[in-house]
């Protein structure tokens, strides 16, 4: 475990120093509460090895264990519906994305593009985070199915992109600086181990399938659809 | 201190119940199956909170509130030199006079992925897989360098006013070119790194930064101009991942011709 807390604390350290630089150098001012400071340090420290530690004791062997189980009952019908679950269920009470959501729906009131009352703005929040949830959900069943047929992922994505390009040119302004930022909040910390377990154990209980090439690409997927039905809800409901 | 802890435990197990929910319900309906180790991985669970909890309740205590209030002085119109002595505001600016700003852009930006613990899990995951040849370190570097050029161009853009899409349509295209030339054990590796820049640490300290610039710089407005950092952070480790292992790859083939 002091190991641990070593390499815990050589992670934190660069924030630390860029902190002070700035703080002392730049700025000119003092660290203020330098006490609290350094018991936030400690925590944060504590935390990290803890989380660490856990990765290694339960997210990553259940994630595995279940792709093998998913994988010798050979029911695609029920990994599709885990795979929705998954991703629609880590995603729709995000915090990071609940933030968002109410942050946009106060912009989107201000300008004027929905109703400036409680209700509308919860409404709008609300349809946002299911649209993102749907997607993600939507994003990791095509990203199992794609595990399971071993399609090459460059041409998904690569026609994401162009999915996203083409949805910029006809969704309102308002929604596209959302829409950006919508795919980089979905995925959270507990997520991310889980569904990368689940697709490195698909990959490597599948015959064919090599879990470096094929058994990653689930968070690229959970960051892209979210992106495109975003700008789809700000098309439907905005215009 | 004890109830900021708790409360942050509170919504810490909030987020982890529907996850939970899920891997339970489906390993003991569908699957049918006793979970191995049943106990440890319930105490790596307690674990996964425990430390989760820690490390979001010493980062509202310790760093948040001075990443904030140094986003916040550095896009100050007195700091940047928008307000001369006489009291009089000026109304142009030089993209220049951002410099400091770019600059605790591009570091805030590097030292915050290397701590992401979502990151660490993939790197850890990509390392055991590729039996090594995909290291650690060398990840999580190439991946911060993406975050950090990314969020300094993305603050770039917002002092500029210039529109996101021009920016991400050309990351687009890079990305896209590649992919053509990347050794293809890194791409789907790439593509996931993207997303797993952006979670607990990076994302409220960007956003500040975001805001204070969207609402200081002259003719900025906040509510169309301070979002895209996050997507500019998710952008960029792709490309400096591609370009990680095309580097090492060439090194690799340089080595072999020399011997």
């Amino acid at each position: 475990m002091a190991k641990m807390f070593v390499s815990s604390f050589k992670d934190l350290l660069p924030i630390i120093l860029v902190i002070a630089f700035f703080q002392i150098l730049v700025l000119k001012q003092p660290i203020p509460n330098l006490a609290e400071l350094i018991i936030g340090i400690l925590f944060v420290v504590a935390g990290l090895s803890f989380f660490i530690k856990g990765l290694e004791m339960g997210l990553f062997p259940i994630g595995e264990s279940m792709a093998y189980d998913f994988a010798r009952k050979g029911s695609v019908f029920w990994l599709m519906v885990f795979a929705f679950c998954l991703g629609f269920g880590t995603t729709v009470a995000e915090p990071a994305l609940i933030a968002v959501a109410d942050e946009a729906a106060t912009v989107a009131a201000e300008g004027q593009m929905i109703a400036d009352s409680d209700a509308a703005r919860e409404n709008y929040a609300l349809g946002l985070r299911l649209t993102v949830a749907v997607s993600v959900g939507l994003a990791i069943l095509v990203g199992v199915l794609r595990i399971i047929r071993g399609w090459p992922i460059q041409y998904l994505i690569i026609g994401g992109y162009i999915g996203v390009v083409i949805m910029t040119v006809f969704a309102p302004a308002q929604i596209i600086g959302i829409a950006y930022d919508s795919g980089g909040v979905t995925t959270s910390t507990i997520t991310v181990p889980l569904v990368t377990a689940l697709g490195v154990g698909l990959a490597s209980s599948i015959k064919g399938r090599n879990p470096v090439t094929d058994g990653f690409g689930l968070i690229a997927f959970a960051s892209l659809t979210p992106m495109i039905f975003v700008m789809l809800y700000g098309m439907v409901v905005l215009s | 201190m004890i109830g900021d802890l708790f409360n942050t435990l509170i919504s810490t197990i909030r987020d982890v119940v529907p996850i939970a929910i899920i891997l339970f319900g489906f390993q003991l309906f569908v699957l049918r199956r006793k979970i191995p180790n049943l106990g440890r991985v319930l105490i790596g669970f307690v674990y996964v909170l425990v430390g989760l909890t820690f490390f979001l309740y010493g980062l509202e205590k310790a760093l948040f509130p001075l990443g904030k209030l140094m986003a916040k002085q550095l896009t100050a119109p007195e700091f940047i030199g928008l307000i001369r002595q006489t009291g009089e505001v000026i109304e142009s600016v030089d993209w220049w006079q951002y410099k400091w700003v770019y600059l605790f852009a591009f570091s805030i930006g590097f030292a915050t992925t290397i701590a992401e613990p979502a990151l660490l899990a993939v790197a850890i995951k990509a390392n055991q897989v590729s039996g090594g040849s995909v290291g650690i370190w060398g990840l999580r570097i190439s991946v911060a360098l993406g975050v950090a050029i990314g969020i300094s161009m993305g603050t770039y853009r917002i002092v500029t006013g210039t529109p996101l899409y021009w920016y991400i349509v050309t990351g687009y295209i890079a990305v896209i070119i590649q992919t053509v030339f990347a050794p293809k054990s890194i791409i789907a590796l790439a593509y996931d790194s993207g997303g797993v820049t952006t979670s607990t640490v990076t994302v409220p300290i960007v956003a500040a930064l975001g805001l204070g610039l969207a609402s200081t710089v002259p003719g900025r407005n906040p509510v169309l101009d301070g979002f895209g950092l996050i997507a500019f952070a998710s952008l960029f480790p792709m490309i400096t991942v591609m370009a990680y292992a095309q580097l090492s790859e060439w090194r690799a083939k340089r080595l072999t011709v020399e011997n």
